[in-house]
């Protein structure tokens, strides 16, 4: 699914513009990630991982890169990084290992990076 | 009538409640952030503000992509904060304001904002955040006043753009300043400045563009208005488009207003970090 008549990106590199094309590949994605606001859920998730992401119809693309633990696999099938943000917190990682995990880079690297930018 | 005193601006990143719930306000990395508001609190003591606008955008709690609104005002008696996933301890509820809400509604859309009513809306870090630094203790603060939330789309794009949100802010202060009780009003506009979380580029900050937006916001918020949103996310990082909020919250002070402090430090979590209090003009 494309939108042809509102192709207006102007290429950003290492930056994915959540649009309605990247929602209408997430959405499925997105919900179980929102979803994971109530502990129950997130509970759910750690017992069954497989189960529960077949319960909310992702494709095999977004459970791959879940099991990879691949976050910029998961941008690139749809996540929108608000919602996976609660996946990540399952995985007790803090946006500075999320972001040293996107960016080649440990978390006391990204931090020192973070920190070079002052 | 109503008055609106002033404006302030914040960061509202979620790590910063947990540095307030361990006191980190003297821990060498939390300083320099934490020495941005005792100015801010010397002047809420002094103007004891009745009624507080809170301008944030939610991250995915009062939320989802199933129903998006681009603007969304909340009409609640009360705000509850809630669990975002992570677990934290939430904070009691905040008061709201329902009378003052409709007054804004009613104002807005007969001016031709298509708004989102909410008459139950869960709060999450961008309203709980700015709440806690600038009355500490809250919802508990003696003075605190009470609330409307008012909520941008910025998970979602297309968002608005930036001349929309200072539009937005110019009719928002015109509902204020017409809701016939004399109650004194300050408006919050909290998030930015830039940071971006997702991606190869996670980690971006620009000190440049935001001391530009900085300089400019405070006299001349309509040449900020030159900037695309495409603009916005390549300068400010995808997640810095919350610079909208300070765009809405600047339009509803007038043309018209001092800057009494302003902050800015690199960097808390991911996120350069920026305060201002902007006075208007009695
Ligand atoms: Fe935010």
């Amino acid at each position: 699914m494309d939108q042809p008549g509102f192709d207006v990106h102007i290429d950003i590199p290492g930056t994915t513009i959540f649009d309605g094309k990247q929602a209408m590949k997430g959405y499925a994605l997105n919900k179980m990630c929102y979803e994971f606001n109530k502990a129950e859920n997130r509970e759910a998730f750690k017992a069954d991982p497989e189960a529960w992401m077949e319960k909310y119809g992702l494709n095999e693309q977004q459970k791959q890169a879940i099991r990879d633990s691949d976050i910029l696999a998961m941008i690139e099938a749809g996540g929108n990084i608000y919602y996976l943000a609660k996946l990540a917190g399952i995985f007790k990682l803090s946006v500075q290992d999320v972001g040293g995990m996107q960016t080649g880079r440990t978390t006391e690297e990204f931090k020192k990076f973070l920190k070079s930018q002052a | 009538m109503a008055k609106i005193l002033g404006g302030i601006t914040t960061s509202h990143i979620p790590a910063v409640g947990n540095a307030i719930q361990n006191e980190l306000y003297d821990d060498p990395y939390w300083k320099p952030f934490f020495d941005g508001y005792p100015k801010v609190h010397a002047w809420i003591a002094e103007h004891k503000p009745d009624y507080c606008i809170n301008i944030y955008n939610d991250h995915g709690l009062g939320f989802f992509l199933d129903q998006m609104p681009t603007f969304a005002i909340g009409a609640a008696h009360e705000y509850r904060n809630e669990d975002e996933g992570w677990g934290l301890p939430s904070l009691d509820p905040f008061p709201g304001a329902p009378e003052l809400s409709w007054h804004i509604i009613e104002s807005m859309v007969a001016d031709e904002f298509d708004i989102t009513s909410c008459q139950e809306l869960a709060v999450d870090h961008g309203f709980v955040v700015p709440m806690q630094l600038f009355w500490p203790g809250a919802p508990h603060h003696p003075d605190m006043p009470r609330t409307v939330p008012i909520s941008a789309n910025t998970v979602q794009h297309p968002i608005p753009t930036l001349k929309r949100a200072l539009a937005f802010g110019r009719a928002l202060r015109k509902a204020l300043l017409s809701f016939p009780e004399d109650a004194k009003i300050v408006v919050l506009g909290t998030g930015g400045l830039s940071h971006q979380l997702d991606g190869q580029r996670a980690g971006f900050i620009n000190k440049e563009f935001d001391q530009y937006c900085l300089d400019n916001i405070v006299h001349n918020p309509d040449e900020l208005t030159k900037i695309s949103r495409l603009e916005l996310v390549e300068k400010a990082g995808a997640q810095g488009t919350e610079f909208l909020m300070w765009m809405m919250m600047r339009g509803a002070l007038g043309d018209d207003v001092t800057e009494i402090t302003r902050n800015y430090h690199i960097p808390i979590s991911n996120t350069a970090a920026g305060t201002l209090l902007l006075e208007c003009a009695a």
